[in-house]
């Protein structure tokens, strides 16, 4: 029994330790209540005799919620009760009020960026050196040479800002959720409401004259917006930020996040209705625009703290970005298949793409690939409008 | 049933009925019953979570009171609904037919979560595979889970005459809420090890010889550590050994072409057919003996 934990002798009885117990598996990440606290409690006196074992099992079935907690339980049970027979400190008045704060991380190196930007999207940010570095310059120069004149970078006036806030709200209308099952009271509907016809017929001495219909409504999508405002999309980003307040405009639940090296809400800026405070707090937000990108950790920072709110099988998630990232491509597959798991749709808006002979051949974009629902290119105007097709079929 | 070790007691009488529990799964279990909360259970398909609950209500005598769950699942199949053609009928049969009577128990249908909080003794009530119904359900599914009472507006409130033991099962398909996890018990089972699936084995198989029953074991094992889309659970281990037995094999290396067709047991995709041909089946086979 050595190694079970020694705990101070002014540390309360059995009640307090088990409730410090909870709140160092709050602190790391375990959603439990008051209320639990309780109930492990009396878990603990249903489990029989007290054994490590046996309190280590009750506890688990009671403050464990999945399967990702199933697997940390251990080794946080272990940390806590049975930490090789040191003494424990006396619990520090209430940790839990202060957030571990993340340090910003250090921008990636300006080179990612520029080569995102012209368009070597290959494989420039993990160096791997699988492509052929020679055929991707010519490419990119081609590339550049040809589409430039077209592309979003020129639409930086007023007109065409505006333009895109039109356009998002179009394609914000268009997105529809056509999978209820449900139905609703209607005028019109394919379905008779037996329920409302027969109480309505008691008016008329049990003849159903009145026929009451029902039918399934279409549904809003809520919609999420996660915009890339690193230094390979600077370019892209005023046009994209005016799209984005497009989309907030036409739908209220709707919300958004930048991301460059950290992800930061910008919904309350997007829906002021006040345009000079708007454009005000969005460039106090800028503070790191046109920095490196760390699009996997983003994502992975969204899904973990954001998305358990923001984010349901009623949401698409929209995410503007030219997929270039610093980090291995893993990541970005992994982040988005738990994205994958809480949201309707995923649809991924890449100004890159929209380049002629461009194929997702950044690493970052092409783990990602499989969990999208759609991928869509937004390079121009006309690209962007020519999405409401899609976004209705959605 | 909170006695001196209440849940080996379980685990015990769990066994007797067929159903090998691990002891985290037993003291889960045990658990839910006595503190009277819902359990939730996760893991892959074909662990044995929808068989727990059968087992258990075998064991307590109880009746099962089972609800699918399915995208799209309303309070109208779930928990009750009126027979509006028996009410049509009634009213125009019957010229004293009013309301109060038309609204009565007579023409109440049933669902299974207002049955199951009806019965005279409590009953298992499983809802299976919730992570298929939608979002708004598993808000209705809240309000019975924690007043276990059902309010009908023409007739008020229905409370429960016994407290049914709820067993939750999940998959994974989509992420379920915090609220739901948070009132519910949470067991995770996962691919039972050798020693636990050689019981398993031993207590529900077509009785196959010892030495064939460990190499059935060992195969099934070795196979889920193959990269496989979707792995064999204990369900597709026992039709395994069931066709084996069938099928007259005595040894798994005796007979590579009848092997390889009992494997239509255990692979259930076109692209793990085609990932385990009959050379891997071999290496397996000849492993595991």
């Amino acid at each position: 029994m050595s190694r079970v934990t020694r705990f101070p002798a002014r540390a309360g009885g059995p009640a307090a330790r088990l409730s410090d117990f909870i709140d160092h598996l709050r602190l790391n990440g375990f959603a439990l209540g008051p209320g639990e606290t309780g109930v492990a409690l009396a878990a603990l006196t249903a489990a029989g005799p007290p054994t490590p074992q046996a309190a280590r099992m009750a506890l688990r079935a009671v403050c464990v919620a999945n399967a990702e907690q199933h697997a940390r339980f251990d080794d946080l049970f272990d940390a806590f009760w049975l930490n090789r027979g040191r003494a424990r400190p006396a619990p520090p008045p209430r940790r839990s009020q202060e957030r571990p704060t993340r340090a910003p991380q250090p921008f990636a190196a300006p080179a990612d960026g520029a080569a995102c930007a012209a368009g070597a999207a290959a494989e420039a940010d993990d160096g791997d050196g699988a492509a052929d570095a020679g055929g991707e310059g010519r490419l990119a120069a081609s590339l550049r040479s040809v589409d430039t004149a077209r592309d979003l970078r020129a639409y930086a006036d007023p007109e065409s800002l505006a333009e895109a806030e039109r356009i998002a709200g179009r394609l914000a209308k268009a997105i529809r959720d056509r999978r209820s099952r449900r139905h609703r009271a209607a005028n019109r509907g394919g379905a008779l409401d037996l329920r409302r016809t027969l109480r309505a017929s008691l008016q008329r001495g049990g003849e159903p004259i009145d026929l009451r219909r029902r039918r399934r409504p279409d549904r809003p999508m809520r919609i999420v917006c996660l915009l890339d405002v690193s230094g390979s999309m600077e370019v892209h980003a005023r046009v994209f930020l005016a799209f984005l307040r497009g989309l907030m405009g036409a739908q209220e639940t709707a919300r958004a996040w930048l991301f460059h090296t950290r992800l930061i809400d910008a919904t309350p800026a997007l829906t002021d209705r006040d345009r000079l405070r708007a454009a005000d707090r969005l460039s106090l937000m800028a503070q790191g625009f046109g920095g490196g990108t760390r699009l996997a950790g983003c994502l992975h920072d969204f899904v973990e703290r954001h998305a358990a709110k923001a984010v349901n099988r009623r949401t698409v998630v929209v995410i503007l970005s030219d997929g270039c990232d610093a980090a291995p491509a893993g990541e970005i597959g992994a982040a988005l298949a738990r994205l994958r798991r809480r949201a309707g749709r995923i649809v991924w808006l890449n100004p890159l793409k929209g380049w002629r002979d461009y194929a997702p051949t950044a690493a970052a974009m092409a783990a990602a690939l499989p969990h999208l629902d759609a991928f869509l290119p937004a390079a121009t105007l006309d690209q962007l409008a020519a999405l409401e097709g899609e976004f209705a079929r959605l | 049933m909170a006695g001196a070790s209440g849940w080996t007691d379980l685990r015990a009488r769990l066994a007797a009925t067929g159903y090998v529990a691990s002891d985290a799964l037993a003291m889960a279990l045990h658990l839910a019953l006595t503190l009277g909360r819902p359990l939730l259970l996760e893991g892959a398909a074909g662990v044995g979570k929808t068989e727990l609950a059968k087992t258990l209500a075998g064991m307590l005598g109880a009746r099962l009171i089972r609800l699918q769950c399915y995208e799209g699942l309303d309070a109208g199949h779930a928990i009750y609904e009126w027979n509006y053609q028996r009410q049509l009928l009634a009213i125009r049969a019957g010229g004293d037919a009013d309301e109060t009577r038309v609204f009565s128990q007579e023409f109440l249908l049933t669902r299974p979560l207002l049955e199951a909080i009806r019965q005279p003794e409590p009953p298992v009530l499983l809802i299976d595979e919730i992570d298929r119904a939608d979002e708004e359900f598993e808000a209705y599914l809240l309000e019975i889970l924690s007043d276990f009472q059902v309010s009908i507006p023409e007739l008020g409130t229905i409370s429960a005459t016994s407290r049914p033991h709820v067993i939750l099962t999940a998959n994974g398909a989509r992420d379920l809420s915090d609220a739901l996890r948070r009132r519910c018990l949470y067991a995770w089972i996962d691919y039972p090890d050798r020693a636990t699936e050689a019981a398993i084995l031993a207590a529900r198989g077509p009785g196959v010889a010892e030495k064939l029953a460990g190499q059935i074991v060992g195969f099934v094992q070795a196979l889920r550590r193959e990269a496989l889309e979707k792995k064999p659970g204990v369900a597709e281990m026992l039709d395994f050994a069931a066709a084996l037995a069938g099928l007259g094999v005595n040894d798994l290396t005796d007979d590579p072409a009848a092997l390889h067709a009992t494997m239509v047991c255990l692979l259930k995709t076109e692209a793990d057919s085609a990932a385990i041909t009959p050379e891997v089946v071999q290496r397996l086979a000849g492993r595991a003996a």
